[in-house]
């Protein structure tokens, strides 16, 4: 077993807490669907390692239809009452932000040591897994200092990780979803489709055209797909190398770099890019679905302007 | 042609606000029949790439902790926090944030920061503080426009800042892309080239959080 999935087993006995607290809620109506949600995502990350895919695809095919059918209800966990935040922001102080700040922290220097440290010649993770790792051990590091400091009872987390799981609700899975979706999409070739759409439109002759169409290109495809990393192969191979570099004599990693940042004015403006725009929106209980889009979109169009300028002045001069 | 039909399906879907997940899923399936692949291939391929993204959903490990934190009163101290510092405004604590976030993650250092981790318990607590101390109770409208910002503040400082670092996953993709194309470039080379983007985005998301000060003091400091 890699140490990734006993992080992945964690996770999941956190869904299946965030279950068993929803299948006792007899506030709400729909608590047995909810606590079966819960349940059937738990089982994903418990299991998923060893289940065989098909059974894994139904399995999240079941959620996404328990949670689109008739919805969920609303999952009843109760606010900490002010009296209870003030007292303990009173009695606490500053020491509350020390578990906060070692959650970033020792991500940070988790990830520096699994990347560089190898004792033997060998890393002890993958190095791809890095990250991941380190933010698994830091989340337990500032987990058990929290317990330790505030003096609180084990079963804390879990009901508080269950209010807020069920303050985000269903869409927390749904990043996940929509990478599913991308491979779906890769799978059935629908990248190529699209940019051959867009080069039949494109008057070839004129750089500036060239430019604007792989930039705006870029940026729409990934405000489709959600993700400017699938965007961007499609888009290069389609209009960058052929039209930029070959035809007009661009410059191959200048083209890349800006083309990429082009792409992340779409990620901004859509909601397909579900775990920065759709996510933070449920997690900070905007009222709004689009409320984070919204505030970005003019940062966003401004930027798509200001990189295929940058483009236009800089590809064919270096 | 037909392989279209996903993305018809999302964006139908989600501009009239469907369940999402079951529009992703809808889409999933339209697509890969339109492209002539059997139920069982696809239900398979949507369980492989599921179980592969699982990493997607570690940030909410951190939950735990947040509400446990939270139910202690951690908002309420970075709200005292704040109100210790004369100057601070909403637009300056975002400013600031969004600095940080994006020097750090120029430093390949992505994991400081996050939506989970900072942005709900620390980033927007202090950016509504800011404002209400200085005019009062806020209402709904103004904290959800604050949060939403302390959102996008977050994202953008993460977006234009990780590419000036060499061994980001989008400078290496862009890197094996134009490599498979026969350029052969040095990662530093494009990580160069992201940074006249990553400061115009700076300048630019700055000056509407400027903006946003004076639209909160306009609107705000009157009802006063």
């Amino acid at each position: 077993m890699k140490v990734l999935d006993v992080i992945y087993l964690l996770l999941g006995l956190m869904f299946a807490a965030a279950a068993w607290y929803n299948l006792h809620d007899r506030a709400n109506p729909k608590h047995l669907k909810r606590a079966l949600f819960w349940a059937l995502y738990s089982v994903t990350f418990l299991f998923g390692t060893w289940l065989p895919p098909f059974l894994v695809g139904c399995l999240a095919i079941a959620m996404a239809l328990l949670a689109g059918i008739g919805g969920l209800g609303k999952g009843g966990a109760a606010e900490p009452s002010e009296q209870e935040r003030s007292a303990g922001a009173a009695r606490l102080r500053d020491r509350l932000f020390v578990p906060a700040l070692l959650i970033p922290a020792v991500t940070v220097l988790g990830t520096l040591l699994l990347q560089n440290y190898h004792p033997g010649g060998k890393p002890l993770v993958e190095l791809k897994d890095a990250t991941l790792v380190a933010l698994g051990v830091s989340v337990v590091v500032a987990l058990l200092a929290g317990l330790w400091m505030l003096r609180q009872p084990f079963s804390v987390p879990l009901t508080e990780s269950r209010r807020l799981v069920d303050a985000v609700g269903p869409v927390l899975a749904l990043p996940q979803l929509l990478a599913v979706l991308g491979a779906i999409f890769a799978l059935s070739g629908v990248g190529h489709v699209i940019a051959d759409l867009v080069g039949r439109f494109i008057p070839v002759d004129s750089a500036l055209a060239v430019v604007v169409a792989y930039c705006v290109g870029m940026a729409l495809f990934t405000l489709v797909m959600g993700n400017a990393f699938a965007a961007f192969p499609v888009m290069t191979a389609g209009i960058g190398l052929p039209l930029i570099v070959k035809l007009h004599g661009g410059d191959a990693a200048i083209m890349g770099s800006i083309g990429m940042l082009a792409g992340y004015s779409g990620t901004l403006m859509t909601p397909l890019a579900a775990n920065f725009n759709i996510v933070p929106a449920a997690l900070l209980e905007l009222r709004d679905q689009n409320g984070v889009i919204k505030v970005q979109v003019p940062t966003g169009v401004a930027l798509l302007a200001v990189n295929t300028l940058l483009m236009y002045f800089l590809v064919f001069r270096y | 042609m037909l392989t279209l039909i996903g993305v018809a399906i999302v964006i139908l879907g989600f501009a009239l606000r469907l369940n999402p997940l079951l529009v992703v899923v809808a889409a999933a399936v339209a697509t890969g029949l339109a492209a002539g692949i059997d139920l069982v291939a696809i239900v398979s391929e949507f369980g492989r790439a599921f179980t592969q993204n699982r990493y997607m959903a570690l940030v909410w490990l951190t939950l735990p902790v947040i509400g446990m934190l939270e139910k202690n009163g951690l908002k309420e101290r970075a709200q005292a926090l704040i109100a210790k510092v004369g100057a601070a405004t909403t637009g300056r604590v975002l400013m600031l944030y969004m600095l940080i976030r994006q020097l750090t993650a120029s430093l390949g250092l992505t994991a400081f920061g996050g939506h989970a981790q900072m942005v709900r318990p620390l980033v927007a607590p202090m950016a509504e503080a800011a404002a209400e101390n200085r005019y009062g109770e806020l209402p709904q409208e103004t904290r959800d426009l604050i949060r939403a910002h302390s959102a996008a503040a977050d994202n953008i400082g993460l977006f234009y800042g990780e590419d000036i670092f060499l061994a980001i996953g989008s400078v290496l993709l862009i890197k094996a892309n134009l490599d498979q194309a026969g350029y052969a470039l040095t990662p530093l080379h494009i990580a160069l080239w992201a940074i006249p983007t990553a400061v115009a985005a700076y300048l630019i998301h700055a000056f509407r959080l400027w903006r946003l000060d004076r639209r909160l003091r306009s609107g705000l400091g009157k009802m006063r």
